[in-house]
């Protein structure tokens, strides 16, 4: 107990000093909090990418279309449970700036083999029925307030023109990792239009989805599907879901990798900071520390005193700041609108962010609580007024 | 010689020498220091600044080491103690009185007393008792809940004194323990600290610059350049 109430009241003795440490580990936390979410949600793509799920492109590159006469071939191969495909559209709804996912797809076998996506039936039998209905997530009918039954045009930057939708049915995710901010519709519509401009452009798709019966076989599935199309005019690459999100995020690893380092470099700025803190206040209390050694207190007693009242600092910094991360990152998701899918502070951030704080008091602690601890009674009593 | 138990110094120390190294200099602060200190005997030792009078102090409270020489504290030999066995000595056997009172900040009047019997068995009711005795002893009972910025220099040596007493210790070391406090307050300090040594018998060994603090003492030696002017045995001249 008078342990306890020592580290306390010492950690609370100099307010201003504690309270302006705090604001920096505060703001340290809950920056470093911050970037690890954005960090993980370049990667929440592929974290939900189910081990079953193939897709099938042009080995060439994504900008060029398979023919969508590849869609029974593929169904054919051995291992392979079900086929759809997908053709990201490019539209712009407003104003460019309003970025969200949009895909042309076959509704029922595309949307049967994504689960995580909940639609209501009834909505969905009307979305079948017409045309140019479609299907908006949670998030994008939150994002640009969008309700069933609202017309939405878009631009089309790769298919030139106004295109015109209705909101059909909204889905919802089956967790907070499910990507609720994309539009889907039907592929026919777009095919038509198409078809009537210009015959070349039509029949074709962007991806093929594939569900693989069984996940040990999706590597033998892969190269069954990219050796029947081999020497064709448009062979494929075919890899698992995850590996093609990866991908996509790889094309900006060096911008991950940077918010990483500065994420930890946050944390070994307020380092420095919390152990000159702890620097000041040992020195400060050289006199009182060897007055505990006259008084038979162990040099391990002076240390733990130290580290007790650093860790402390840390742990009050850490739980404000953790606290602060979760409305932060929901403001700062709510700012960026459809840019990051799902922006969720994952557990795994947050055991971060308890780590790196209990790690910063620690580490903080370790110079000034050796040196009260070894510092000799005599030489520590001198260092009085 | 033999000397019989009644006569065995509490504490005797003998050749005893001290050096500080500045630099590359070596520069002697005691040399050849022997002294004994006789159970209940109330010493002062006197001596300009700078003549090593809070280095052989420190020594005889345990809390350096001599480079030669023999502390025996009732036989025991306490230079040659570990660092980890001379806490537990002075946690047992020794109470401070410091010239700057040492109290900690933090903790009231109430807990920086107890605080040396938190080291110790003793149950929390116990220990209340003890501090509540020790308080009312230096005069302090309606100042339990006070913090050393809430008292006067007077009062928190007073409460240093009750910290120095609360383990029953043999033996009280004070260096320049009325430095700080004014004449009134001082006199009060002293006659505490004459009241420790008649009527409880402590041993008291007391540095000072001021000659009536001095006067308090049953004797008072001279310490300067490193060497006390005469190394006559206290007690005998206690008695004279």
């Amino acid at each position: 107990m008078q342990f306890l109430k020592l580290v306390l009241r010492n950690a609370l003795r100099h307010r201003l000093r504690t309270a302006l440490t705090l604001l920096g580990l505060v703001v340290a936390i809950l920056s470093f909090g911050l970037l690890q979410t954005v960090v993980s949600a370049w990667y929440a793509g592929a974290e939900s990418a189910a081990p079953t799920r193939l897709v099938t492109r042009n080995a060439i590159s994504l900008v060029f279309a398979l023919p969508i006469s590849y869609r029974d071939q593929i169904r054919a191969v051995d291992g392979v449970r079900a086929v759809s495909h997908a053709t990201w559209f490019a539209g712009i709804y407003q104003d460019p700036k309003n970025f969200f996912p949009q895909f042309a797809i076959e509704p029922r076998t595309y949307l049967a083999m994504y689960p995580e996506y909940i639609v209501a039936p009834q909505e969905f039998t009307a979305f079948l029925r017409d045309r140019k209905g479609a299907v908006i997530g949670r998030k994008l009918a939150g994002t640009y307030r969008l309700k069933v039954g609202d017309v939405l045009p878009l631009r089309g930057t790769i298919y030139p023109g106004t295109w015109e939708f209705t909101v059909r049915t909204i889905y919802d995710g089956v967790d907070a990792k499910t990507d609720t901010s994309q539009m889907f519709f039907h592929w026919e519509y777009l095919n038509e239009t198409m078809k009537k401009r210009s015959r070349s452009h039509g029949d074709q798709v962007g991806v093929y989805v594939v569900d693989v019966a069984d996940a040990d076989r999706v590597a033998e599935v892969s190269h069954a599907i990219d050796a029947l199309f081999k020497n064709s005019l448009a062979e494929t690459l075919t890899e698992t879901e995850r590996a093609f999100q990866i991908g996509f995020v790889k094309q900006t690893e060096a911008l991950v990798v940077a918010i990483q380092v500065v994420s930890y470099v946050v944390i070994v700025i307020i380092l420095a900071v919390m152990a000159n803190t702890m620097a000041m206040t040992a020195r400060e209390r050289l006199a009182e520390y060897a007055t505990l050694k006259v008084l038979g207190f162990s040099p391990v007693y002076i240390a733990a005193l130290i580290l007790g009242e650093s860790v402390a600092i840390a742990a009050i910094g850490a739980a404000i700041g953790i606290a602060l991360t979760f409305p932060v990152s929901d403001w700062f998701a709510a700012q960026v609108g459809t840019l990051f899918p799902v922006f969720k502070v994952s557990g795994k951030t947050v055991m971060l962010q308890v780590l790196c704080a209990l790690g910063v008091g620690v580490v903080a602690a370790v110079v000034p609580g050796r040196r009260a601890a070894t510092v000799k009674i005599a030489e520590g009593l001198r260092a009085i007024r | 010689m033999n000397e019989t138990a009644a006569s065995l110094p509490l504490i005797d120390i003998r050749n005893l020498a001290k050096s500080y190294r500045r630099g590359r200099q070596i520069v002697p602060v005691l040399t050849d220091i022997t002294l004994k200190v006789h159970a209940g005997d109330f010493l002062g030792l006197m001596g300009p600044s700078g003549s090593g009078k809070s280095t052989l102090l420190n020594l005889i409270a345990g809390i350096d080491k001599p480079d030669a020489g023999q502390i025996l504290f009732d036989g025991v030999d306490i230079t040659r103690l570990s660092e980890t066995e001379l806490a537990d000595w002075r946690a047992g056997t020794v109470g401070f009185i410091f010239q700057f009172y040492n109290l900690i900040p933090v903790l009231t009047a109430f807990e920086n007393v107890e605080l040396p019997l938190t080291l110790t068995r003793l149950t929390r009711r116990e220990r209340r008792e003890h501090v509540e005795a020790a308080l009312a002893l230096v005069g302090l009972s309606d100042r339990m809940p006070h913090y050393p910025s809430e008292l006067s220099g007077g009062q928190q040596q007073r409460v240093a004194i009750a910290r120095a007493i609360i383990a029953d210790p043999r033996l009280i070391v004070a260096d320049e323990p009325t430095g700080d406090l004014d004449r009134h307050s001082a006199e009060e300090v002293l006659k505490l600290m004459d009241r420790l040594s008649t009527d409880l018998g402590k041993t008291i060994v007391m540095v000072t610059h001021d000659r009536r603090a001095a006067d308090q003492a049953h004797a008072i030696m001279y310490l300067d350049k490193g060497e006390l002017s005469t190394a006559v045995d206290v007690h005998e001249r206690s008695l004279r």
